[in-house]
């Protein structure tokens, strides 16, 4: 078992200062924050509140228009993003990290079956043995628990719940030390939701993953995260320990936010 | 003696903003030590205060002013002003909490759930689930129940597991929230069994008990939560 | 009657040059797309446009063409391309590969092996290897500046996957000079070894498309495989019908209406030759299988 947090006092990311405006409008504004290795942060708020645009400028994927993210690269030099080449950044993104989509579609390949999404990360990291990439995708297909006989299927013949499990499975088969989750559960069925959010948990334990996750959805913050961060109108609101903000929250926004959750 | 946790003058103000804002103060001028060893029981009537302390110990609830120190890894640490993840990591060496309600994991088995504790804390899986089991054997949990996940037990079975997720861990501080509530005799007699082995082994423990007879039994000391009332 | 004066191989000078620029930077970075201005020619899309624009812009009057199609120099494009530049070039044209200096090729590469000093000149339909799985231009152009090719593993998987063995039977991708990943045109992956090492310079020009690329003498070209699954030619399992040729590429002819069939060289001139020579097939139909050369 990995320890969860406090195994390193050496940051993994550190956001400075983020902010994001489209002319007079401040999509993001002044967001800073250290995450560490194996720590799961959740990032909360409604639409519309800087969530999204604040996770597309710590996946490097959007240019902040203040501020910097560094990363701590797997030689162990903590670095700015905007500092890095494009191939470094890509590199990043198929091995290191991983970014899971809430719609499945936009994060795998629909007309080429599971085994080979699983398997592409490691084809562009050079893995040349047909017999090995399947047998490492099958063990990841049963890893997020789903049935191997299926591994030649194309994703389009998956209900919403396998797509969401084989994203998953295509970003974690390099071990990446940072993966986002952006809604991950969003768009699927309650009962889907529970086995997901579980999944998730326990991958994140065993693999002692650090991850951010944004959501409006509390109760996948509350099982998922260790830490949440609210946002309103582009700022962060409130953070804290989750159980603590959505026990105690202080601010008027966040106790709106937890009063209109219905009890579980 | 060891002092495990001080508290100096904590105060726990509520602001309810949803209802114009009004103040709602808990507790103020909270102040008590506990020893290793030592099981402090917090008395009072319903709506004292006293879950509210347990949870400002454990960092669930914020704490408007005062100190709350807690020996985490041979230093004293201020829960109500450290990091989360100091706080995280405190709650996985040193600070435990039993509460009455088990928040559980979907799909995992009793056994697991009980064994956890101890597999974070580097214990092998084997020896983790030997110990679960025993322990649930002790609460008298039927073992062909251990392989299922909690969700489905009766609510007395699932407090037991709970209790048992507890006191499995070898943590130097428990936080007991009602643990005997609605447990029948035999189980009680159990837990006042297990409380007294913690203090055997210098555990510190607060604890929340109703029940007049299981509080003579478990507690070195009483204090009183209406002393620390928040004036209106 | 005076006949209609065309320029030296029907493109102007300017035109020439722009496409002689564009083959430069081609030859100076092998298996890169180089973009080209393409004309219209007069023939359509698919028929040859981007071939016949490069062996214009290379064509000199001393030069002798040879064109091909699917191996033979006797089918209507072959003989309408062979003949359009005997008339605006008035250059030598032959069927032979060994007399000829300029060879332009749809879907195959002559059995007999090419020389120093050869030109041959593919005409390309999609020249993206990529396409297959990443529809966006944008993103393949960005993929082979980063040189991210595991897509392409991507697609022999699916081919093992599928059929158990890589079935992708022609445009079979090729890496070259260890650098570029290279859709070699549509000719069989039978060609492929052929063109690793090939002391003739290889020109590939895609009309459509628009994109000119290059294979200089003696580059080393090799096709994707996966260690468990190395790339194999095929071998057929009986000799040509006509020449007995075992190390050629056949083509099924059905010669009757009852389904009878042979096989034959698809390299016309080569079958031809060895026929000259004496050699002789069995003229009967030998069942097309596909077998791993091992």
């Amino acid at each position: 078992m990995v320890e969860v947090t406090g195994a390193s006092d050496q940051p993994l990311l550190v956001a400075e200062g983020l902010t994001k405006s489209y002319g007079r409008l401040a999509a993001c504004r002044d967001v800073s924050f250290v995450l560490y290795p194996g720590e799961v942060l959740a990032i909360v708020g409604e639409s519309g509140s800087g969530k999204s645009t604040l996770l597309q400028m710590l996946s490097a994927q959007l240019a902040p228009s203040g501020g910097r993210v560094s990363y701590r690269m797997r030689d162990g030099v903590l670095r700015d993003l905007a500092e890095l080449g494009e191939a470094e950044r890509r590199f990043l993104f198929r091995t290191d990290w991983g970014y899971v989509h809430q719609d499945p579609a936009q994060g795998l390949r629909m007309a080429v079956s599971a085994g080979a999404n699983v398997g592409e990360r490691l084809m562009a990291v050079g893995w040349n043995n047909y017999g090995r990439i399947r047998q490492t995708a099958s063990s990841w297909l049963e890893r997020v628990e789903i049935d191997v006989a299926r591994i030649d299927d194309a994703p389009r013949t998956y209900s919403g719940g396998m797509r969401q499990r084989l994203q998953i499975a295509r970003n974690l088969v390099t071990e990446p030390r940072l993966v986002f989750m952006d809604e991950p559960t969003g768009g699927l069925d309650v009962s889907v939701q529970a086995r997901l959010l579980d999944l998730m948990r326990s991958l994140v334990n065993e693999l002692g993953l650090a991850a951010i996750v944004v959501t409006h959805d509390l109760a996948v913050a509350r099982l998922l995260s260790h830490r949440v961060m609210v946002m309103k109108e582009g700022r962060v609101i409130e953070t804290g320990l989750t159980d603590q903000v959505l026990d105690d929250p202080r601010e008027p926004y966040t106790q709106l936010l937890v009063s209109s959750i219905l009890p579980a | 003696m060891t002092v495990m946790l001080n508290v100096e003058n904590a105060r726990k103000t509520f602001t309810m903003h949803l209802q114009g804002g009004i103040l709602l103060p808990v507790v103020q001028g909270v102040s008590f030590q506990v020893t290793a060893g030592e099981c402090v029981v917090l008395s009072g009537p319903s709506g004292a205060g006293k879950s509210s302390i347990l949870k400002m110990i454990f960092g669930n609830y914020r704490c408007d002013g005062g100190r709350i120190s807690v020996r985490h890894q041979g230093e004293m640490i201020d829960v109500a002003g450290a990091e989360p993840r100091l706080v995280l990591n405190a709650r996985r060496q040193t600070i435990g909490y039993v509460s009455q309600f088990l928040r559980a994991v979907p799909r995992v088995a009793a056994l697991d759930v009980v064994a956890e504790p101890l597999l974070m804390a580097g214990v092998a899986r084997d020896e983790a689930r030997a110990r679960a089991g025993a322990l649930l054997g002790r609460l008298n949990i039927p073992e062909r129940l251990w392989s299922l996940p909690p969700s489905t037990f009766s609510g007395g079975e699932q407090q037991r597991v709970n209790i048992a997720r507890g006191f499995i861990s070898e943590l130097p501080i428990l936080l007991l929230d009602e643990p005997t509530a609605s447990l029948d005799a035999a189980n009680r007699a159990v837990v006042v069994d297990l409380i007294a082995a913690k203090k055997q082994a210098g555990v510190a423990m607060i604890a929340i008990v109703h029940d007049d007879d299981i509080r003579a039994q478990i507690a070195d000391r009483t204090v009183d939560v209406t002393t620390f009332a928040a004036a209106a | 009657m005076n006949a209609p004066t065309y320029n030296f191989a029907y493109l102007d000078e300017q035109t020439k040059r722009m496409i002689r620029r564009a083959i430069l930077k081609a030859i100076a970075i092998p298996g890169y797309q180089v973009p080209f201005a393409s004309r219209e020619m007069p023939m359509p899309y698919g028929w040859g446009t981007g071939g016949v624009q490069v062996t214009a812009a290379i064509l000199g009057p001393k030069d002798v063409l040879k064109v091909i199609d699917q191996g033979s120099d006797d089918t209507t494009n072959a003989i309408s391309i062979r003949k359009f530049f005997a008339k605006t070039a008035g250059v030598e044209t032959t069927t032979s590969t060994d007399a000829a200096t300029v060879i332009q090729t749809r879907h195959r590469i002559p059995e007999a092996p090419l020389r120093a000093g050869q030109v041959l000149v593919y005409q390309v339909p999609i020249p993206e290897p990529l396409r297959f799985l990443e529809p966006r231009e944008t993103e393949t152009r960005r993929m082979h500046a980063l040189a991210e090719y595991g897509l392409m593993h991507v697609k022999l998987y699916e081919d093992i996957a599928r059929f158990g063995h890589i079935a992708t039977s022609y445009a079979y991708p090729v890496k070259v000079n260890a650098r570029y990943v290279m859709d070699p045109s549509p000719t069989p992956k039978f060609d492929n070894p052929k063109m690793d090492n090939c002391p003739a310079l290889q020109l590939f020009g895609a009309g459509r498309e628009k994109r000119i690329y290059a294979i200089p003498p003696y580059t080393p070209v090799v096709s994707l495989d996966f260690e468990d699954h190395p790339f194999t030619r095929y071998k057929f399992d009986a000799p040509c019908a006509l020449c007995g040729a075992e190390e050629s590429y056949l083509d099924e002819i059905v010669t009757d209406d009852k389904g009878s069939r042979m096989f034959v060289c698809s390299d016309t001139d080569y079958c031809e030759g060895r026929q000259a020579a004496g050699h002789r097939g069995v003229e009967s139909a030998a069942p097309h299988k596909e077998a791993a050369n091992g």
